[in-house]
């Protein structure tokens, strides 16, 4: 823990480069499930069939749960 | 209560009398029934009446209710057996959430013998000697053969439906000649887990524990462990002629049959054990004063269903030695009480 009680480091967690301005992210059409790369500042839309709710992938990590 | 009654349970229209027990001196008028070892010994009784690879009825007769309730609640809740603890969770995109699936996955019952592993604390490394590997790769297509108008998913789709036998054992280090001869698996290939829709995808892999009942259900080797009261129905006046007609009505198939006694058909109790005690009989001016229900009180009438994981028998001896341990530890510390008591003084 840090000087200031945080529960994590919040200058080494803000340290990380943030992903590059031009970088591509790809998101998925809650309508047609088309994978969209969307860069910033482009319009929220499918390329396919023009829906305008995205969604983002889900996390390539494995994530640890409890069978509890 | 009269001494006949002692080990009785009364049970009244509106109202079970002779509940407790009276094992204690001079409970009853002049008689001394007080508890004794030496009796106990001599009256304690099991009897194993049914038994099958999943269950097992016995009657444990002769002892106080606290000793059967003990007994019941070590079978639920402190014999060790294998469940699934952690899911690491690849990817799913199944419309069950990770989280619900990794419950219901921790819930499927195990077929491993929880002797052969170690206890895992939280700082222990996982290893080939306190955990068991489960992967877990399912994908659902269309099904391109099946007819357009085709609206049962189980033919409309592939892989639609999850089942536990769709969990793949991966077994580690010497795991594979370990257990060579009875591989781990699910105990019950059927157990629907999740469905899916063509284009999903659940991908994980599953680690198994040891643990007991107290700690989560998914690790009680029970489904059941019950137990209730033999009954006892006192006929104390004869019920003849078309009362014991009614009188057999009053209880289950096979507790009341009529017997021919010179001419005259007569009602004989001739398996009470087959009686839930149901009070029916209770409630006919007919019998007022002429039956009396009861149980007995020390004799316990076990039904315990095993998950399939351990032998229902096995599970019986295994909850009786818990006991006896239990038993050791209180004794010895009891002995060092009052062993620190006469040195204090």
């Amino acid at each position: 823990m840090d000087a200031n009680g945080g529960a994590y480091n919040a200058a080494a967690y803000q340290g990380n480069s943030a992903p590059s301005a031009s970088a591509s992210m790809t998101y998925l059409c809650a309508e047609c499930g088309y994978h969209n790369n969307i860069k910033p500042r482009e319009p929220i839309r499918c390329f396919e069939c023009g829906y305008r709710i995205l969604l983002k992938v889900r996390t390539k990590r494995m994530t640890q749960f409890e069978a509890r | 209560m009269a001494l006949e009654d002692r080990n009785r349970v009364v049970i009244l229209e509106d109202r079970v009398e002779n509940i407790s027990g009276a094992e204690f001196p001079l409970s009853f008028d002049k008689h001394e029934v007080s508890y004794s070892l030496e009796e106990l010994k001599n009256a304690l009784d099991i009897k194993i009446v049914h038994l099958t690879p999943t269950e097992i009825e016995f009657d444990l007769i002769g002892v106080d209710a606290s000793i059967a309730n003990a007994l019941r609640r070590i079978l639920l809740a402190e014999i060790p057996t294998m469940a699934i603890e952690t899911v690491y969770m690849i990817n799913n995109t199944g419309i069950v959430q990770d989280e619900v699936l990794a419950h219901r996955l921790g819930l499927v019952p195990i077929l491993a013998n929880p002797e052969d592993f170690n206890w895992k604390r939280a700082e222990d490394p996982p290893t080939d000697q306190n955990t068991i590997v489960f992967k877990l790769f399912v994908e659902c297509f269309k099904n391109q053969n099946a007819a357009a108008d085709e609206t049962d998913p189980n033919k409309k789709y592939i892989g639609s439906s999850v089942y536990s036998s769709q969990l793949v054992w991966d077994p580690k280090g010497d795991q594979a000649t370990r257990f060579a001869d009875a591989p781990v698996r699910p105990i019950h290939d059927d157990i629907l887990i999740t469905k899916l829709r063509p284009g999903q995808v659940i991908n994980c892999e599953m680690h198994c524990q040891k643990g007991v009942g107290k700690d989560h259900a998914k690790f009680s080797p029970v489904a059941t462990a019950s137990y209730r009261l033999l009954p006892d129905i006192q006929i104390l006046q004869d019920i003849t002629g078309d009362d014991a007609e009614l009188f057999r009505s009053c209880f289950p198939p096979g507790v009341v049959e009529i017997v021919n006694e010179g001419g005259v058909r007569k009602a004989k109790v001739v398996n009470a054990r087959k009686d839930t005690v149901s009070r029916e009989v209770l409630r006919h001016k007919e019998f007022e004063g002429k039956v009396r229900l009861t149980r007995v009180r020390d004799h316990f009438i076990f039904n315990v269903e095993s998950t399939g994981a351990i032998r229902p028998e096995v599970l019986v001896s295994k909850a009786l030695d818990v006991l006896i341990e239990k038993c050791d530890i209180s004794k010895a510390a009891l002995a060092k009480l009052i062993k620190d008591d006469m040195t204090d003084e």
